[in-house]
């Protein structure tokens, strides 16, 4: 633990070259475009486990090189997801391709990394030694193998305990291998299934630098999470799942946007002067209030509202946490 | 070809630093050890005051020689079962699985390595138990079975189709499940193998059927017959086909040599029982 909690800010900094050394995979618009470029396409993708349904109809797109949240709530189907892109599981209906190929093609999973939500690593071998293990089982050349352990090692924080046995691992640092276990190999798509879910404020840190880090590397990542505030800080876009199938999908601003909702404190303006142009507004002593605003039209509000010889101190659009659009969501998905 | 080995020295590693291979390397030294010393008496057992003849010395030592056989044996067959029926399913039910099986390598791989690693435990513990039992069974007594290379092959096939019995049901069912079911299998193939003595020697043909039908289902005991037969000297033999139905149905005893067409059968059925456990594994959900 004291390996990883004392030096963070510095750890990435001891990384050996090859992987402080980022080469971004360009992504136009126009490659963006076709299935074969996106780093995940599924289309109406089910899955049923007997008579329990685990997805419904998932339709979704992840680009590469981007960062995308797959959020919901317990039981919604985001680890059933997973599996069936990993080729763990087969659907039951409906069509997924991972990185152009159809979903669990075995040389294409070459280019996958994959952190399990239930993850567990042979408790008999040490971390160095299950790391050696799936860079045998990936294909990874025995000249860069040792390279390749030691940049994972190093982070995920655990050159100090790697020749330790994974039996006498904590929690915490068996989902820390199971990190370095998923990018092992320069994956083009990893996986990860709630990677935080055993770690301390530290270790969440660390994941947020080390997502960001592949991204910046050109490496696209899939993040399951139901930790909103971790999606919020690293997610380009994010798909917000229910009973098993997408209710919401954008970018971060998309989801949040507002319901055009903006207060201004004004001074001096005439309560008479009609600005019915934006909408009914609600007046509060200095505080008006205007729903269902195009936020582009904001500033032709604020301008208007100079024009007619008010002074402005503050304007404010209401930003919501992604915490209550979630959970609006889920209500109205209920509805 | 590479992940298979891969797994198959894994599978291995796994036995070693579990502590199974020593575990079962010093048990089964002080059972020789103890068998040593029972057999060293042997020669020097006196009836009132006259010692046993050399002959007879030879005769118990033979018979002596097959229950030493019918215990490792049956060490291997349930050791076979006891680290077979963990092999996949444990690995599943702890996660292990989840992250090796996205790797880019067929689930067969997974299988066939696991069922390498562990073919590989069962000869080298068929071979070096045997072999050193009957070292010293012969440094004891001087009696040495008539085919003894042939009757190890046997003892090891045995626990091999066991073996692969219990790892074709771990890839779908509890290590509870599939060891409980492998060990009914076991006894109960056994059984049959009573039966169709009785019903060969009293003439039969329902009774030898059930036995040759639950030889065919699992050709545990089949192996294990054959066995028996290279340990047989031909006094024996001769004493036995001499008894006739009075000898009839004891499990410890083979008055015909298998036949190769047997063997061939085991040999086929394991191979199927292989391809059956790669589809059965190829096509479970996780
Ligand atoms: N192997 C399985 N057998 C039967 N049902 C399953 C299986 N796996 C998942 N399910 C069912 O599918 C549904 C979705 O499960 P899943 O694990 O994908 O949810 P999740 O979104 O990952 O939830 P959580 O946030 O709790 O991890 C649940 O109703 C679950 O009971
Ligand atoms: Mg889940």
């Amino acid at each position: 633990m004291r390996s990883w909690a004392s030096s963070p800010p510095t750890r990435f900094s001891r990384l050996p070259p090859r992987f402080t050394d980022p080469t971004p995979e360009p992504v136009s618009a126009g490659e963006a475009a076709g299935a074969a470029s996106l780093a995940v396409h599924t289309q109406d993708l089910a899955k049923r486990y007997g008579r329990t349904v685990a997805l419904t109809a998932l339709t979704m797109d992840v680009r590469r090189a981007e960062v995308f949240g797959f959020l919901g709530p317990n039981g919604a189907g985001k680890t059933t997801a997973v599996k069936l892109l990993v080729g763990l599981a087969r659907p039951t209906a409906g069509q997924a391709w991972v990185l152009g190929a159809p979903a669990g093609d075995r040389s294409t999973r070459r280019r996958l990394g994959y952190l399990p939500e239930l993850f567990r690593y042979q408790p008999w071998l040490s971390a160095r030694e299950v790391l050696g293990l799936h860079c045998q089982l990936a294909g990874i050349a025995a000249a860069s193998r040792r390279e390749e352990i030691d940049g994972a090692l190093a982070w995920v924080g655990l050159a100090d305990r790697a020749d330790d046995r994974v039996g006498g691992y904590s929690k915490g640092m068996q989902q820390r291998l199971g990190l370095g276990v998923a990018l092992l190999g320069r994956p083009e798509l990893v996986l990860l299934d709630e990677p935080t879910s055993a770690l301390d404020p530290v270790g969440r840190h660390d994941v947020r630098e080390i997502i960001r880090r592949l991204k910046a590397n050109g490496t696209a990542v899939f993040l399951n999470s139901h930790l909103l505030s971790e999606v919020e800080q690293v997610c380009d876009r994010v798909a917000v799942v229910d009973r098993g199938r997408v209710i919401a999908t954008g970018t971060m601003a998309e989801i949040l946007r507002g319901d055009g909702t903006v207060r201004l404190r004004v001074q001096g303006l005439d309560p008479a002067a009609r600005l019915g142009a934006f909408g009914a507004p609600v007046v509060e002593g200095e505080w008006i209030t205007f729903t269902g605003l195009e936020p582009e039209r904001v500033p032709e509000l604020v301008a208007e509202v100079v024009r007619r010889g008010a002074r402005v101190y503050a304007v404010e659009p209401r930003t919501r946490s992604l915490e209550e659009r979630f959970l609006q969501l889920l209500r109205e998905s209920e509805a | 070809m590479r992940p298979l080995l891969t797994l198959a020295g894994v599978t291995i590693v796994e036995a070693s630093r579990r502590r199974l291979l020593l575990a079962l390397a010093l048990l089964t030294l002080a059972v020789i050890g103890l068998s040593a010393w029972g057999f060293s008496r042997l020669p020097a057992t006196t009836v009132g005051n006259t010692p046993i003849s050399p002959s007879e010395v030879r005769a118990a030592a033979s018979q002596l020689t097959i229950f030493m056989a019918f215990m490792f044996s049956g060490v291997l067959a349930l050791g076979s079962v006891l680290v077979a029926s963990p092999a996949i399913s444990s690995d599943i039910e702890s996660g292990i699985m989840l992250a090796i099986l996205p790797r880019p390598i067929r689930r067969g791989d997974v299988l066939l390595g696991k069922w390498l690693g562990l073919l590989a435990l069962v000869l080298a513990y068929a071979a070096l138990s045997c072999a050193l039992e009957l070292a010293v069974i012969w440094a004891t007594t001087g009696y040495v079975p008539p085919r003894p290379l042939h009757a190890i092959a046997f003892i090891a096939g045995e626990g091999l189709v066991l073996m692969t019995l219990t790892l074709l049901l771990s890839t779908r069912m509890a290590p509870m499940t599939s060891g409980i079911i492998a060990l009914v299998g076991f006894f109960g193939a056994w059984m049959g193998g009573i039966a169709m003595g009785f019903g060969q020697a009293f003439g039969n043909s329902t009774i030898t059927n059930i036995g040759l039908g639950s030889r065919l289902l699992l050709p545990t005991d089949g192996l294990w017959r054959g066995a028996v037969y290279h340990l047989e000297p031909d006094f024996i033999l001769n004493a036995l086909r001499f008894a006739g139905r009075g000898a009839a149905g004891s499990p410890f005893s083979a008055t015909v040599p298998p036949d190769p067409a047997f063997q061939l059968y085991a040999f086929a059925w394991v191979v199927m029982l292989l391809a059956i456990g790669c589809l059965s594994f190829a096509r479970r959900d996780l």
